[in-house]
């Protein structure tokens, strides 16, 4: 594909994971913003480094959802930083799950927190995988922007 | 971004202070601004980051609480503001945020994908300047610097403000009105204006919850360079616009020159006016204080506090403190807050905080505040005695000219705590840190003079402080190059004066400035210190501080002296106070040990050495004990004590002459009762 066309599909792709409410568009239209000359690559930086973050994060949360008693407290607590971070993307969806998490913590309901900490997970991954294409588009298209 | 492209390059302006005072805000600011980003969470951290580098801010990040507070401790002057998260897992960001408005008294600001109400309300009653809600915008991150902006003024206001509390600063205000307004009158008059007004809130300041006022920072350099405009004019000459242009310093306001240039006139004044005696005062209370606290060579907070204190310090407190003072030798933190709480005298809040710390927080613009208490009408006196005993102490970086000499007595007498902490920061020489703990002598006997001097002006220079000490006595408020000899024990400081005790005043670079301001008040003091001094070595005993300050004894004098009546405490109250008018609650509690610790030891000799501590100086004064024939003399430190009241104080006393010989602690205004012991 020539450059242009790779750079509208760039866009198109955007554009859609905003519509989807993957993404929100102010924050992740920002986050492109900060781009420039020197950074690149930043978002793709970013996001990268979300995603270690989080599978940390998960897995504190595994744990305490698997402790005995539940340790409602502590969950809260993750689950409220894992939020700031995607918010800070501008992950939507999982910031959404995210407040419905809490509100199970908060309530003290242990299986609420279970299923919610599923959907967590479950958006986690699908915009993973959307973003994951993405930047793969945006690659090629800017490498051959950047030639 | 279309923040200015011209980044750091002002905030690096002299030494961060650049753009501090409030007026004048750099053209390439907010350029530059120095942001500390706390923040657990990586991905937040570093979208921050580069959300700020897009705003020409110079970023540091950190994703530990305690590491951002030992960023910040080591580097004082390094950031201009502080954003951190709520949530951290270290410690709470809360908590961060009340230890940093405590220590640094920086703008800070909280973060949090938290926003309910009550999170926020929290934010702003433990004193955030913005709380922001994540995922943080670019746009608000662009205009953070309004809040240190916003601070700077207040601080500068405040610095003004308490500066020209006392009641001494007004009088001497509206004469000085006129230079300054003439010669800034085309924006000035709204800080004319402004500060009248400061005068009259008076000091609502001193508050020391968390000292949040940065003033402008007269540093040694810039305190040189503003002399050396001056000295090119002419005295007569000298207007703060040329004065200024000459200087050449980005970010410093005509204002900033004028209201200091007020006070350097008010200490030249008294300089002229101020006696021998005055300077030996300073020395031997300095002596004193050094011996009392014999623990604490160094300039301690508690010198501070003493002579803070001896000045608001009555004659029950004395006692008090003394015992405090005693007692605490060993133990510096032990006294200093109870001073510190006292005295406020210059809206040194920080100073108070700090010791409290322990640690020394040297803000630079803290000690100023303490400075501020200082009544200047010692310092005109004190100068002139200081001044020739500070020349002995060794150069005190400030040049002085020839108020060095009393600077550096000044200093040390007045803030032993928070000369201790300023000190150690700026004086590096010999001065004993003062240490933030009050117990320690302030006098800080190495560099005596030099040292005070050298606090003395960077007080002064910080803050638009040199209110107390220019005004009422020329006393110390350009400690700079007073420092008498410090150098030995015995007080070097003056040598003729006296202010030997005085020398570790050069020890406090920075409360210098507070200090001396204080001091200043306490020139005459010093006699009494001398006096006591010399008897008591090291025992902090009040008494010592104030008397042994008799010029020539230097250390242990004070003591003697002193102990005669229990003065001691008195004297170190005094002595404290009129040291130190700035803190008065440093001081008065740091007299204490200063005054004891000044008359013992053969540090009494050091005393003058320690007594840098300025606390000395005031003790001397305070010290009632009647010895001293300079009572006139103390009367400079009471009064300084409170800053109001020494301002007046001094005033009075520098109407009435310098040797109001009250001996008894006679301060005006403050009543050792005062002194919270």
């Amino acid at each position: 594909m020539d450059r242009n066309q790779l750079r509208r599909q760039v866009a198109h792709m955007r554009s859609s994971l905003i519509e989807q409410h993957y993404l929100d568009q102010q924050q992740f239209v920002q986050l492109e913003d900060l781009e420039d000359d020197s950074n690149p690559n930043f978002v793709e930086e970013i996001v990268t480094l979300f995603y270690k973050d989080s599978s940390r994060l998960f897995q504190k949360i595994d744990q305490a959802l698997h402790s005995v008693p539940m340790d409602f407290a502590r969950l809260d607590d993750y689950v409220h930083q894992f939020k700031g971070s995607s918010s800070s993307i501008g992950a939507i969806k999982v910031k959404n799950e995210c407040t419905q998490f809490k509100e199970f913590c908060l309530a003290g309901n242990a299986e609420g927190c279970l299923r919610a900490f599923q959907r967590v997970k479950h958006e986690h991954e699908a915009l993973k995988r959307q973003l994951e294409t993405y930047f793969q588009l945006r690659r090629q298209a800017g490498m051959a922007q950047r030639s | 971004m279309n923040l200015n492209n011209g980044r750091g390059s002002m905030s690096t302006a002299s030494s961060s202070g650049a753009w501090k005072s409030g007026d004048v805000v750099p053209d390439q600011f907010p350029a530059g601004l120095r942001v500390l980003v706390v923040d657990d969470d990586p991905t937040c951290l570093m979208i921050l980051e580069k959300m700020l580098r897009t705003c020409l801010y110079e970023v540091t990040k950190c994703n530990r609480a305690e590491i951002a507070l030992s960023l910040l401790r080591e580097n004082k002057n390094g950031y201009d503001v502080v954003i951190s998260d709520v949530h951290m897992p270290d410690m709470d960001g809360f908590k961060l945020l009340e230890q940093i408005g405590l220590e640094m008294d920086l703008p800070v600001i909280m973060m949090s994908a938290d926003d309910g109400k009550s999170v926020v309300m929290k934010g702003v009653t433990h004193g955030a300047c913005d709380y922001l809600i994540k995922p943080v915008r670019i746009e608000a991150l662009k205009n953070i610097w309004q809040h240190v902006v916003r601070k700077k003024k207040n601080e500068w206001k405040d610095v003004e403000q308490s500066g020209s509390v006392d009641e001494g600063d007004r009088q001497q205000k509206p004469c000085e009105e006129p230079d300054y307004s003439s010669s800034a009158n085309e924006g000035t008059w709204k800080n004319s204006k402004k500060r009248k007004d400061e005068d009259d809130d008076a000091d609502d300041r001193d508050d020391t919850s968390t000292l949040k006022k940065p003033r402008v920072v007269w540093s040694v350099e810039l305190h040189q360079q503003f002399v050396g405009a001056v000295n090119q004019l002419g005295i007569d000459k000298a207007v703060p616009k040329k004065i200024l242009e000459l200087m050449n310093v980005p970010g410093l306001t005509r204002e900033n020159v004028a209201s200091h240039l007020q006070k350097y006139r008010l200490y030249l004044r008294r300089l002229s006016g101020v006696s021998q005696h005055q300077s030996n005062l300073s020395n031997s209370f300095i002596s004193s204080q050094d011996a009392s606290f014999g623990a604490m060579s160094s300039l301690n907070g508690i010198d501070l506090q003493t002579l803070a204190a001896t000045g608001q310090l009555p004659a029950q407190s004395l006692a008090t403190l003394q015992a405090a003072g005693l007692g605490r030798s060993a133990a510096k933190s032990g006294i200093p807050m109870p001073l510190v709480d006292q005295r406020n005298l210059f809206s040194f809040e920080n100073p108070k905080l700090r010791f409290a710390e322990g640690q020394q927080h040297h803000s630079s613009g803290k000690p100023m505040n303490l400075l501020h208490g200082i009544p200047t009408t010692m310092e005109a006196k004190q100068l002139a005695n200081l001044h020739q005993s500070a020349q002995s102490l060794g150069a005190v970086n400030m040049q002085v000219n020839a108020h060095g000499v009393q600077n550096n007595s000044l200093y040390m007498i007045g803030q032993p705590q928070s000369r201790g902490q300023i000190l150690n920061e700026s004086s590096g020489t010999h001065v004993p840190r003062l240490p933030s703990s009050i117990g320690q002598p302030m006098v800080s006997n190495g560099i005596p003079s030099g040292v005070i001097g050298r606090n003395g002006i960077s007080d002064v220079g910080r803050g638009t402080g040199y209110n107390p000490v220019p005004q009422n006595s020329s006393m110390l408020n350009f400690p700079l190059n007073n420092t008498p000899e410090l150098p030995g024990n015995s007080y070097t400081l003056g040598s003729t004066q006296g202010m030997s005790s005085l020398t570790p005043k050069g020890s406090f670079p920075e409360e210098v400035n507070s200090e001396i301001k204080r001091s200043g008040g306490f020139v005459p003091s010093y006699d009494i210190f001398n006096e006591l001094h010399q008897h008591k070595s090291n025992d902090w005993n009040l008494q010592n501080v104030g008397l042994t300050f008799d010029a020539s004894h230097h250390a242990n004098s004070i003591h003697g002296s002193l102990d005669s009546s229990g003065l001691v405490h008195q004297g170190f109250s005094s002595n404290q106070r009129s040291a130190q008018s700035r803190n008065p609650s440093n001081v008065g509690k740091a007299m204490f040990p200063m005054g004891a610790a000044s008359t013992d030891h053969g540090h009494a000799q050091n005393s003058g050495q320690h007594l840098s501590n300025g606390l000395i100086v005031d003790n001397p004064v305070r010290i009632k004990s009647e010895r001293h024939s300079d009572a006139s003399q103390n009367n400079f430190f009471h009064d300084q004590y409170g800053q109001e009241d020494l301002m007046s104080a001094l005033l009075k006393q520098q109407q009435g002459g310098v040797g109001p010989s009250e001996n008894e602690f006679d301060f005006d205004g403050y009543s050792l009762d005062n002194i919270p012991v």
